[in-house]
C-alpha cells in the first residue's frame, strides 16, 4: 500500500534534543516540509541567511537521507575537522515496521467490524505520523547543529548541500567501499583499545577518556531499557483500547442497568487509554530519543578522543625518530619537518578538542535539564488529566445507584 | 457421620468407574424416576444402563431429609412455618414426602425477593498451609463462618478443607438442583500445572501467586454458593462450613467444575439432536438464552483483553525497574554534580513507579479478570440451566408419545378380546398419564425456577459488576494520584540542575 505523507513543521522545534544553539541571522536551518513515498523520504531543507556566500537571502532545497550521510561522511573524512565533535549523522528513516502493521491491518480487515478496523487504522495511521515526525526532527538537528558550529558552518559541502537546487547525486557506497569501512572501523578499534591504555599527561583529556568510554555504555544501557519500557507501556494503551470497544458492546447489548454502565466506563477508557498513548509518545520524545541522541553524541566524542589520541602517537612515535635521526645523525631535517608537523596536528586537535568537550558538556547538561523537565511537566499533566477524567466518570456512577 | 447427599455422589463415582461419560450423565440427571428412559430417543443415550431404579430416587431424598430431622434439633425451625427471610422453595419436586415442609405458596415467591437483603453470614478462606511432601502434598485452606443466621449451630465456626472437598460440595450440589433449574455457582478450576509447582515445594513467587488465586476463588466461590437462598439450607453446604471432618471427595478427578458442566451440556448437547425440535411458545426464553450467549462471547472477549492486560502491566512493571537500575548507574557514571544527582532521582522515581505499576496489575487480576473469569463459568452453568428445561420438556414429550402408543395399544386389545393383558394396559395407561402430568409440571417447575433464578443472577450480576468497576477505578485513581506525587517531587529536582 503506498502512504504518502506530506506534513508542515514550522511548529516542531528544532531544538527539541539540543538547547542553547546560537539562533543568529546569519545563518538559519530548518525542514519545513517533507514528504514520505513508498521507499523513500524526500526533505525540503530551508535557509535563511545573510552569509555573501549565498547568492540568494532565503531559498530550499529538496534532499534525502542519503545526501545527509554524505554531508556527515564529508566531515570525518576532512583533516580539517579532526579536533570537532561531528555531529552525527540522523539514522535512516525506518518505516518498515510501521508498513508491515498496516499491511496486516488491511489484509484482516475482513475479520474485523467497520468501527474496530477503522480505529486501528487511526492508531497505526497515527504511529506512522509519530516515525515521521521524528525522522525529521533528527534530520533537522543535525543541520542546526552544522549551522551552529562556528567551524563546520563555513564548510563548502554544507552550502552545496544548501544551496544546489539539483541532485547531489550521492549513491550509497557501493560493496567496496562498503569492505572497506568494515576493515576501516576494525583498525579503528583495535587502535582504539591501544590508545586507549595509553596514560595522558593531561589531566583533562585523561579524566574525558575515563569519563567517555564508561558514560557511552551506560547510556546505550538506559537507551535499550527506556526503549523496552515505552513499548510495554504502549502495549498496554492498546489493551485498554480493546477493552474499552468491547464494554462498548456490552453495553449496547445488555438488558439491565449495567448498559448505561458500560457504556460510560467504555467512554471513560476510551479517553483514558489516549492518554496513556500520550504518556507513551512523550516519554518516547523526551527520554528515549534524548538517550538516544547522546549515545550518537558521545560516539562522535569518543571518535575526536580517538582522532587525538592517534595523533599523540604520531607525535611520540615522531619524537622518538627525531632523538634516533639525531643520533645517527642521519635525515634529521626529515625528521623534524615531521615532528613539527605531528606537533603542530596534535596541539591543534587538542586546543579545539579541550573547547570541543567542554561544550558538549554544556549542551548535554542544558539537553538532559530540558527534556527532564519537560518530561516531568508532561507526565504531571496527563497525570491530573487522567485523574479528572477518572473522579467525573466515579461520581457519576456512584450516583447512579 | 452420615454421608448423605453423598449417595447421589456415590452413585456417580460407580458410574464414572464402571461406564463412559454419558451414561455418568445420566446418572447425574436422571435421578429422577424414569424407568422408561429408552424414550429418549436422543442417538448418544444409551437405553441399556437404565433399569428400574424405583428404590434408589426416594433413597437419596429421604437420607436427605432424614438428615435434617435427626441430626440437628437445632434446625426445627426451618420446619416450621415461622417468617424466616432466607427461605426459599427449596422444592425438589420430585419428592412427595417433604412438599409439605419445603413448599410453600406460589405467591410468596415474589415477597422472598426483598426479604434477603437481611442477608447475614460472612465466610472466609484463609491461612493456605500445606500438608505433607511430595507429589502427595496437598493446601489446606480455613474456612472460618460468621453468622447469625439461626440454621447454624454456632456463631463462629471454623474448619479445615482442601480443594478436593470444594469440588466435592460443587458437584453434590450440581447433581441435586441443576436438573431443577437452579444455578448453582461453578467451583475453581484444576490447575495440574499450578499444583505441581506448589506440590514440589517451590516457594517462588508464582507459586505463592498461585495459592492465593486459588484461596480467593475458593472464597468467592463460598460467598455465591451461600447467596443463593435454596443452597444456603442445603444440608451439604451447612456440613461444608461446620464439620470438624468430612469424607474425602474422591473421584473428584472425574468431577473438577468445568468437567461436570461439560458433562451437563453434553447431555443438553445430544437433546439438541433430537428429532423434536422444541417449540418455544415462551418468547422469554429465548430472548434470554439468545442474551447470555451474546454476553458469552462479549465477556470471554473482555477477560481475554483484560488478561492481556495484566501480562503487559506485569512486563511494565519489570522493565521500569530495570530502566530504574540503569539511570543509576548513568548518574552514577554523570560526571556533572547536579545532573548525577538529578539522574539519580529519576532512578528513585523510576522504581516507586514500577512498585506502583506492579500494584494495579494485581488489581487488575483480582478484580477485574477474576471477576469475569467467574461470570464466564457461571454463564456455562446458567446456560446448562435452559439446557435442562429442553430435556424437561423432551421427557414430557416423550412421556406424552407413549400415553398415546399404550391407548393405542389398549385399543386393540378391546378387539382381540384379551382381559388379563387389557387390564394390564389400562394400567399402563393411568401410569403414563401420571408421567405425562408430571412431566408438565416438572417442566412448568423449572421454567418458573428458571425465570426466578434468572432474575436474582441478573440483580446479582449487576451488583457484583458495579462494585468491581467502582473499585477498580478507585484503584486508577489511586495509582494516578500516586504519579503525581512522585513527579511533583521530581519536577524540582530536574528544574535545579544548573
Amino acid at each position: 500500500k503506498t502512504v504518502a505523507l506530506h506534513i508542515f513543521f514550522d511548529y516542531l522545534s528544532p531544538r527539541a534534543v539540543n538547547v542553547d544553539l546560537q539562533t543568529d541571522a546569519t545563518l538559519q536551518v530548518d525542514i519545513s516540509d517533507a514528504l514520505s513515498e513508498r521507499d523513500k523520504v524526500k526533505f525540503t531543507v530551508h535557509t535563511k541567511s545573510t552569509l555573501p556566500n549565498f547568492k540568494q537571502n532565503e531559498f530550499s532545497v529538496v534532499r534525502q537521507h542519503e545526501e545527509f550521510i554524505w554531508l556527515h561522511d564529508s566531515f570525518v573524512e576532512n583533516e580539517e575537522y579532526a579536533g570537532y565533535i561531528i555531529p552525527p549523522a540522523p539514522p535512516k528513516p525506518d518505516f518498515d515496521a510501521s508498513r508491515e502493521k498496516l499491511q496486516k491491518l488491511g489484509e484482516g480487515e475482513g475479520s474485523m467490524t467497520k468501527e474496530e478496523f477503522t480505529k486501528m487504522k487511526q492508531e497505526l495511521e497515527a504511529e506512522y505520523l509519530a516515525i515521521f515526525k521524528k525522522t525529521v526532527a533528527m534530520h533537522e538537528v543535525f543541520l542546526c547543529r552544522v549551522a551552529a558550529h562556528p567551524v563546520l558552518r563555513k564548510d563548502l559541502n554544507f552550502h552545496v548541500f544548501l544551496e544546489y537546487n539539483q541532485d547531489l547525486s550521492v549513491r550509497g557506497k557501493n560493496k567496496k567501499e562498503k569492505l572497506e569501512d568494515f576493515f576501516k572501523n576494525v583498525v579503528k578499534s583495535a587502535d582504539g583499545v591501544l590508545v586507549a591504555g595509553v596514560k595522558d599527561v593531561d589531566d583533562f583529556f585523561e579524566h574525558e577518556k575515563t569519563f567517555l568510554l564508561e558514560y557511552h555504555n551506560r547510556v546505550k544501557d538506559s537507551s535499550a531499557k527506556s526503549d523496552r519500557m515505552i513499548r510495554s507501556h504502549k502495549s498496554a494503551a492498546d489493551d485498554i483500547n480493546r477493552i474499552a470497544s468491547t464494554l462498548y458492546t456490552l453495553g449496547t447489548q445488555d438488558s439491565t442497568d449495567l448498559c448505561k454502565f458500560f457504556l460510560k466506563v467504555s467512554e471513560l477508557f476510551e479517553k483514558t487509554r489516549k492518554i496513556e498513548a500520550r504518556v507513551a509518545a512523550d516519554e518516547d520524545l523526551k527520554l528515549a530519543d534524548l538517550l538516544k541522541y547522546y549515545l550518537r553524541e558521545s560516539q562522535a566524542a569518543k571518535d575526536l578522543l580517538y582522532r587525538r589520541g592517534r595523533a599523540l602517537v604520531d607525535y611520540e612515535n615522531a619524537n622518538k625518530a627525531l632523538d634516533k635521526a639525531r643520533a645517527k645523525n642521519k635525515d634529521v631535517l626529515q625528521a623534524e619537518t615531521t615532528q613539527q608537523v605531528c606537533c603542530q596536528k596534535f596541539e591543534k586537535i587538542s586546543e579545539s578538542a579541550k573547547q570541543e568537550l567542554i561544550d558538549f558538556k554544556t549542551r548535554r547538561v542544558a539537553a538532559f535539564r530540558k527534556n527532564l523537565v519537560e518530561l516531568a511537566e508532561l507526565e504531571l499533566k496527563h497525570a491530573k488529566g487522567n485523574l479528572q477524567l477518572l473522579q467525573s466518570c466515579l461520581g457519576v456512577l456512584k450516583g447512579d445507584t | 457421620m452420615r454421608s448423605t447427599g453423598s449417595y447421589a455422589h456415590q452413585r456417580c463415582v460407580a458410574c464414572a468407574q464402571n461406564i463412559s461419560n454419558q451414561k455418568l450423565v445420566q446418572g447425574i440427571l436422571d435421578s429422577i424416576p424414569s424407568p422408561e428412559a429408552a424414550c429418549l430417543s436422543a442417538e448418544d443415550i444409551s437405553p441399556s444402563s437404565n433399569g428400574p431404579r424405583d428404590d434408589d430416587p426416594d433413597d437419596l431424598f429421604a437420607e436427605a431429609t432424614e438428615e435434617v430431622s435427626l441430626d440437628s434439633p437445632e434446625r426445627q425451625p426451618i420446619l416450621s412455618d415461622g417468617p424466616s427471610p432466607a427461605i426459599t422453595p427449596v422444592t425438589p419436586v420430585m419428592i412427595s414426602p417433604r412438599v409439605d415442609v419445603f413448599d410453600r405458596s406460589p405467591d410468596q415467591d415474589e415477597d422472598e425477593e426483598e426479604n434477603r437483603d437481611t442477608f447475614d453470614i460472612q465466610i472466609s478462606v484463609s491461612d493456605p498451609e500445606k500438608v505433607g511432601d511430595g507429589m502427595n502434598a496437598y493446601m489446606v485452606y480455613k474456612v472460618t463462618t460468621k453468622t447469625s443466621l439461626s440454621i447454624f449451630s454456632r456463631d463462629e465456626v471454623c474448619v479445615k478443607r482442601r480443594f478436593s472437598d470444594f469440588l466435592g460440595l460443587y458437584s453434590k450440589l450440581a447433581s441435586k438442583y441443576m436438573h431443577m433449574g437452579y444455578i448453582v455457582p461453578p467451583a475453581p478450576e484444576k490447575s495440574i500445572v499450578g499444583m505441581t509447582k506448589v506440590k514440589v515445594g517451590k516457594e517462588d513467587l508464582s507459586s505463592v501467586e498461585f495459592v492465593e488465586k486459588r484461596r480467593s476463588a475458593l472464597e468467592r466461590y463460598l460467598l455465591r454458593t451461600v447467596k443463593h437462598p435454596a443452597l444456603l439450607k442445603d444440608p451439604d453446604v451447612l456440613q461444608f462450613l461446620e464439620s470438624s471432618e468430612l469424607p474425602r471427595a474422591v473421584s473428584t478427578q472425574a468431577l473438577s467444575g468445568a468437567g461436570i458442566l461439560r458433562m451437563v451440556n453434553k447431555a443438553a448437547d445430544a437433546v439438541n439432536k433430537m428429532t423434536i425440535k422444541m417449540n418455544e411458545s415462551d418468547a422469554w426464553f429465548e430472548e434470554k438464552q439468545q442474551q447470555f450467549e451474546n454476553l458469552d462471547v462479549q465477556l470471554r472477549k473482555l477477560h481475554a483483553s483484560v488478561e492481556s492486560l495484566v501480562c503487559h502491566r506485569k512486563e511494565l512493571s519489570v522493565n521500569t525497574a530495570s530502566f530504574a537500575k540503569s539511570a543509576a548507574m548513568l548518574g552514577n557514571s554523570e560526571d556533572h554534580t547536579a545532573l548525577s544527582r538529578a539522574l539519580s532521582q529519576l532512578a528513585e522515581v523510576e522504581e516507586k513507579i514500577d512498585q506502583l505499576h506492579q500494584d494495579q496489575s494485581y488489581a487488575d487480576f483480582y478484580l477485574i479478570s477474576e471477576l469475569l473469569g467467574d461470570y464466564v463459568r457461571l454463564i456455562t452453568a446458567v446456560k446448562g440451566v435452559f439446557d435442562q428445561r429442553m430435556k424437561a420438556w423432551a421427557k414430557w414429550q416423550d412421556a406424552q408419545v407413549m400415553l398415546q402408543r399404550k391407548r393405542e395399544a389398549e385399543a386393540k386389545l378391546q378387539y382381540a378380546n384379551k382381559p388379563d393383558k387389557l387390564q394390564q394396559a389400562t394400567d399402563e395407561i393411568r401410569e403414563w398419564e401420571g408421567k405425562v402430568q408430571q412431566g408438565e409440571r416438572d417442566f412448568e417447575q423449572i421454567s418458573k425456577n428458571i425465570r426466578r433464578e434468572v432474575g436474582r443472577f441478573e440483580k446479582d450480576r449487576v451488583k457484583d459488576f458495579r462494585v468491581v468497576i467502582i473499585k477498580y477505578l478507585e484503584s486508577l485513581v489511586h495509582t494516578q494520584q500516586q504519579l503525581i506525587k512522585y513527579w511533583e517531587a521530581f519536577l524540582p529536582e530536574a528544574k535545579a540542575i544548573a
